[in-house]
């Protein structure tokens, strides 16, 4: 993913990355159309029952796949049957990784054809075997850069990411906001300062203008709590639609 | 060097602990590390507390033996008092510390959770002292069966928030009270009421509650001219069981932990990370951390703390279950045959002891009978009509 993301910011495109929780109904049509709507990749949510980086939106989608029977497992099976020509990465919690095994979980994302995963509880100090098991299948692990980091950690997170480094919007979880926060601009200045891995705004992203704001400065952007609120309210129908909107607007 | 010293620089205790949070906590964790060291080891920060632990909280709490259900168990049953503590728990021992901690390092709002609603009532009542302000996350289930607790915290000028999502319990309070210091760390702290989260929340905790050990440990010397045969306390996340361990770990003690049928994280030995920290946790077989049905809400928790983990992996404590029967029945023994009313929690200690004793005849039991009951009546009233 890495790769491609360069190659496209030499190209002067802004990248732009939705987040579907997996499992959710009617996520898979969700995730085609993404794609078809001019996103560069596409993160899906694999659902933990204590996702504690996630607000309300998020939460409610995890648990009503959940509630549905979604696992690891057989979201990773579904994924391998997506066909569609973005790479895909996924979000989940350690514990899904630490129960399964850091070998054995790389290995079955390498076979579903995942090429990139983002831990939002595994801090840099934790994060050291996890990163060589995924390193070793092929497998990137992105990175998260709060705004909290004094200046002397911001490279060491970078100097780890792959893929992408993910650059945390505002303090909380994710969600809607009115605004996009003054933080967010700020620390995707300093990230990039420090690294030439691309930067990406996550968290508190809500909407085209805001999106447009944040790619000011950044790369591009994850958009998640808009995007499923779409997805849960009118379908993939209307969360492609969405997409597009944002997508013009970053575009323009 | 104790059994119970230092954790690694890691926050490991053998292979359990470490600090498994969002990017966005860490220099708050790191701060908190930094800010509990120094002042653990200032004179005047030990003194402060000392004093505040004397004149409010009531310290030292003593030690009462039960002669009578002695006699009839066949063994010398000993109590350490913490139900006598102002807000009838060993708790405030936690929040008075990390309160003034908090005020130390400039913080001015605390968040806390809560299961019975004993550390939200301590984390209250040390906000209403020191002036701060203070919002206690409490899951949906315990806010309806602990509705005196509730009152007893907006009463101490705390806001209580029900948490719906997931098992609307404990670790849902949890969840929830980390979020609220996701967003806001920079003015908040997190008062966590147990021995777990991330470094160094197991071990900061486990200092708060070393004078529950300390002091037992000193009266069972002049009392009985001995340390006890056995120690045993109540585990849910372990915080009273860890500061009694704490002062006869290395003694020839048998130290036991006693979890509830349903929420028997330690027997279950299976490693996961949840809550900032690697421990036993209950989980299915994808990771997926499960709910703990326990009578006792403060119990109801699908984790451990991680230095019982290891304290249960190299064989040091032992962590037998008792079911919500054996507490119900203990928790009536104890007010007939004693006169005092213990919280459920500690209602499932001495299930266990109860069951236990043919084994222990003539030994010396030391119990830390960690709170009064008096939250519990209203449920106990329900569940004995039945």
């Amino acid at each position: 993913m890495e790769t491609e993301f360069r190659a496209k910011r030499a190209a002067g495109r802004k990248l732009l990355v939705p987040y579907i929780t997996g499992g959710y109904p009617g996520w898979q049509d969700a995730v085609r159309a993404c794609a078809a709507a001019g996103a560069d990749a596409i993160e899906i949510g694999i659902p933990f029952s204590d996702p504690v980086m996630d607000g309300p939106i998020i939460q409610q989608a995890s648990q009503a796949a959940l509630e549905g029977g979604a696992t690891p497992v057989n979201i990773l099976h579904e994924i391998r049957s997506l066909d569609v020509s973005i790479p895909i990465a996924v979000m989940l919690y350690y514990n899904t990784v630490h129960h399964a095994g850091h070998e054995r979980f790389a290995a079955q994302l390498r076979s579903a054809g995942v090429v990139a995963a983002i831990v939002p509880d595994l801090p840099l100090e934790e994060a050291g075997p996890w990163c060589e098991a995924a390193d070793a299948a092929g497998v990137e692990t992105v990175m998260l850069a709060a705004p909290t980091a004094p200046d002397e950690r911001l490279p060491r997170v970078a100097a780890r990411s792959r893929g992408f480094l993910y650059s945390v919007g505002l303090l909380g979880v994710t969600g809607e906001r009115t605004e996009l926060a003054a933080t967010a601009a700020a620390l995707a200045v300093r990230l990039k300062a420090v690294t030439d891995v691309p930067v990406l705004i996550g968290v508190g992203v809500s909407n085209a203008a805001q999106a447009k704001e944040a790619v000011q400065v950044a790369d591009g952007v994850v958009m998640g709590a808009s995007v499923v609120r779409r997805l849960i309210e009118g379908g993939a129908e209307a969360m492609g639609e969405y997409i597009a909107e944002v997508r013009r607007a970053i575009d323009e | 060097m104790s059994l119970m010293a230092e954790p690694s620089a890691s926050g490991r205790f053998g292979e359990f602990g470490g600090r498994y949070v969002p990017e966005t906590l860490v220099p708050a964790c790191q701060e908190l590390e930094a800010s509990f060291i120094e002042a653990w080891a200032d004179p005047v920060f030990r003194a402060e507390l000392d004093d505040v632990l004397r004149t409010y909280a009531g310290r030292p709490s003593i030690l009462t033996e039960c002669k009578q259900l002695g006699a009839k168990l066949g063994l010398r049953l000993v109590l350490k008092r913490e139900d006598l503590n102002h807000t009838g728990s060993h708790k405030i021992n936690n929040v008075l510390g990390q309160a003034l901690l908090a005020k130390r390092m400039g913080k001015k709002r605390l968040v806390a959770e809560t299961g019975a609603g004993q550390h939200g009532v301590a984390s209250a009542t040390a906000a209403a002292l020191f002036g701060m302000e203070c919002k206690v996350y409490m899951g949906a289930v315990d806010v309806e069966r602990q509705a005196l607790n509730v009152f007893r915290m907006k009463l101490l000028g705390s806001e209580v928030e029900a948490v719906h999502s997931g098992s609307r319990t404990l670790k849902d309070a949890v969840n929830e009270a980390m979020r609220d210091w996701v967003a806001t760390v920079e003015t908040t702290h997190y008062c966590l009421g147990s021995v777990m989260g991330p470094h160094p929340y197991p071990w900061m905790v486990r200092e708060f509650h070393r004078v529950i050990g300390q002091e037992a440990r000193a009266q069972c010397i002049e009392e009985f001219g001995d340390v006890p045969d056995v120690v045993v306390a109540c585990v849910g996340g372990g915080s009273n069981a860890i500061g009694i361990f704490s002062g006869f770990v290395d003694d020839r003690s048998r130290l036991v932990g006693v979890e509830p049928a349903g929420g028997a994280a330690v027997s279950r030995a299976q490693p996961g990370v949840v809550h900032g920290m690697r421990s036993y946790l209950m989980q299915d077989e994808y990771g997926q951390v499960q709910e703990a049905h326990s009578i006792s809400a403060g119990l109801d928790y699908p984790g451990v703390g991680p230095e019982h983990s290891y304290l249960a992996s190299i064989g040091r404590a032992e962590y037998p279950n008792v079911t919500d029967a054996e507490v119900i029945a203990a928790f009536q023994l104890l007010a007939r045959t004693e006169g005092i009313i213990p919280a459920l929690e500690c209602a499932h200690a001495l299930a266990w002891i109860v069951r236990a004793a043919p084994t222990m005849q003539g030994q010396t039991v030391l119990m830390n009978l960690s709170g009064r009951g008096d939250k519990d009546v209203a449920q106990m009233m329900d569940v004995l009509a039945k």
